[in-house]
């Protein structure tokens, strides 16, 4: 696949990151050493089973969590050293979260929705709507604009919950499970669009359980008990 | 900024709309009692030392001991007498001892008779004049009643303001009084006293005629000399009762008031009054509050998924903090917008219906600006104030955890 815009260098790395939970009396290894680079452009997609540590390493790299031992560089910086705000900064401004239950606010209309990241950002109002509507309009929910999220269809929803991961144009997108509650044709469809984000130059990281839809990405990571098996 | 926080906390309380009014009531409730008990407090207290604005503050009123409720003086078991008026007259430091009566009596005109207060009015100049000054009385139709006006009345302004006779009364009727006729020859203003609004006022003689009173009197009004002297005078007083009655001290079958006492007396009352009013607002207003955070808690249990969204797309704990402590201070100040609203309603209606029901601007209604801003405030804080621990606890969620939330 050829890839326009791309600078090509290395955008995360994960260097023998460990994390460990306590459940009881025991200690789960939910990652357990995994060593990656992932560089800008990519469109990665993570597979496993249930319970391998996925979404933990999707926690990782997109700064939700910090890790019990190891070093995760986003875009260069190290953010296991950040403090909670400094993280937020960089969630908000590098990375952008689509979800499988698309986790729009309920009471914000898709407008608000897609504006929401930028509020955090301290983006101007004209310029916040002004993108939140470019984007809205560009994936086709111009007639959209002011449904709150209950009025949506599920392919809508998450039309708007990439828009929103758009938003404060991210290097990266962190996409988990993103069309786990979508049916095949419009899962079709975001995996599509995704694909068309990491030839803008993007970075996709995807995971997901539905090898199908894996297949779109350049690179397929399987984690099996917490490593990368592959 | 704030303006978006706004936005987003005014939506949350619109999409649980039947729990945020429920969670505002406590604060409905607090905020109305404190306003109307301000707003209505200075009005009530300036009708009911109204009322002793006759006594004005040169007087000592003094009466014998009552046995029950009902006019001053007319349920004592030993009625003051001449006797007695002339030993508080020669006291040092009253300058006149003037008799008071305040009887019931059988009034009759367009063939309905009714009960009506009845008070005398002394014949001497220097007397009714002084006591028509410091009441204020003004004739509104008529004159008011002097020397000589023997067979003649006046009447309170409440004759003209209601119709409980069927037909108007003016200067010149007729009516009887203990079916005796009188002639109406001034109806008075309305003034701040009720009870001389209420009242038939005739002279001593007529009044102790109709009445068939001998030697007796309800009350005696004592005119000081110097009204820095009220409490001297007024043991003076005493003291010559005591030894004209042989009484001891202690014993006193009869009482010496002096105005201070009378409107400490009221005040005491005003006070009582204010203090379980404001026990109310605040039990309320922490009931209020409490509910604020129940609600708080309960939002922030349901919306975790939702914080560990906003976290996810960039918001820091600060901002959390700062949209979930502007739900919760939202939940106060409409609780305290609604409040004060209810509360000037409560006080417009007692007020504006106590001055129908007794005359005049009786209980003024006064409620500063300072106050609604204050009260508005005060809710504004106390619903920050409550929410603070649900919204800390809100705002340090780890994303990672609240986005597993169901």
């Amino acid at each position: 696949m050829r890839k326009r815009n791309k600078r090509g260098g290395e955008i995360i790395r994960l260097r023998e990151v460990f994390k460990f939970y306590q459940l009881g009396e025991s200690i789960v290894k939910a990652l357990d050493g995994v060593d990656l680079a992932i560089k800008q452009g990519d469109f990665i997609a993570i597979v496993g089973p249930s319970g391998s540590g996925k979404s933990t390493m999707m926690n990782m790299v997109g700064a939700l969590d910090i890790a019990t031992k190891g070093d995760i560089f986003l875009d260069r910086i190290n953010i296991e050293h950040l403090h909670e705000s400094q993280l937020a900064q960089i969630r908000g401004r590098k990375v952008g979260f689509i979800f499988q239950t698309f986790n729009l606010v309920p009471t914000l209309t898709a407008l608000e929705n897609v504006m929401l990241p930028m509020v955090f950002q301290r983006v101007p109002l004209r310029e916040r709507q002004m993108r939140a509507r470019e984007l809205l309009v560009e994936i086709g929910l111009g007639n959209r604009l002011n449904h709150l999220p209950s009025e949506l269809s599920g392919g809508e929803r998450q039309r708007v919950a990439i828009c929103r991961a758009l938003a404060n144009d991210p290097d990266v997108i962190l996409a988990d499970e993103p069309t786990g509650n979508l049916d095949s044709k419009r899962g079709e469809e975001v995996v599509e669009m995704l694909n068309r984000l990491s030839e803008e130059g993007k970075t996709i990281i995807m995971v997901t359980h539905d090898l199908d839809m894996a297949k779109h990405a350049d690179k397929i990571y399987k984690l099996k008990d917490g490593k990368i098996v592959n | 900024m704030l303006v978006d926080f706004f936005r987003i906390g005014l939506n949350n309380l619109k999409r649980r709309k039947l729990r945020s009014w429920l969670t505002m009531i406590g604060i409905f409730i607090g905020i109305a009692a404190v306003v109307s008990l301000i707003s209505l407090g200075s009005g009530l207290r300036t009708a009911i030392t109204g009322q002793f604005a006759s006594l004005s503050t040169d007087t000592l009123t003094v009466q014998n001991a009552e046995t029950g409720f009902g006019p001053p003086g007319s349920t004592a078991i030993e009625k003051l007498d001449e006797h007695d008026l002339k030993l508080i007259s020669s006291v040092r430091g009253v300058k006149l001892a003037i008799p008071k009566q305040i009887k019931t009596a059988r009034m009759e005109f367009n063939k309905i008779v009714l009960f009506k207060t009845i008070t005398n009015i002394p014949e001497d100049p220097v007397v009714y004049e002084w006591i028509y000054e410091s009441m204020g009385a003004e004739a509104d139709e008529g004159r008011l009643l002097g020397r000589g006006d023997k067979g003649k009345i006046m009447l309170g302004s409440d004759f003209v303001r209601t119709d409980d006779f069927k037909k108007t009364l003016t200067a010149g009727k007729k009516v009887k009084i203990e079916g005796e006729e009188f002639e109406i020859i001034g109806i008075l203003e309305s003034s701040s006293n009720f009870l001389m609004n209420g009242a038939i006022m005739m002279l001593d003689e007529d009044l102790k005629e109709v009445m068939e009173i001998e030697d007796e009197m309800d009350m005696i009004v004592a005119q000081l000399e110097d009204a820095n002297m009220a409490e001297e005078t007024a043991e003076r007083i005493k003291k010559a009762l005591r030894n004209d009655r042989g009484l001891k001290e202690g014993e006193e079958d009869f009482s010496v008031e002096t105005p201070l006492q009378a409107i400490q007396t009221v005040n005491t009352i005003l006070i009582s009054i204010n203090i379980v009013v404001v026990g109310i607002a605040i039990i309320s207003l922490v009931v209020g509050g409490i509910g604020i955070a129940n609600t708080m808690y309960t939002s922030v249990i349901e919306r975790t998924k939702e914080i560990g969204t906003m976290k996810a797309v960039g918001a820091k704990n600060s901002d959390v903090l700062s949209i979930f402590l502007i739900e919760s201070g939202l939940l106060g100040l409409v609780g305290g917008i609604i409040g004060v609203l209810i509360g000037l309603g409560i006080s417009y209606s007692v007020s504006y219906s106590a001055n129908i029901a007794f005359g005049s601007e009786i209980i003024s209604f006064n409620c500063p600006f300072y106050l609604i801003i204050f009260a508005v405030s005060f809710s504004f804080s106390l619903g920050i104030l409550f929410g603070l621990i649900p919204s800390i606890q809100a705002s340090k969620l780890k994303p990672a955890e609240a986005l597993r939330a169901k």
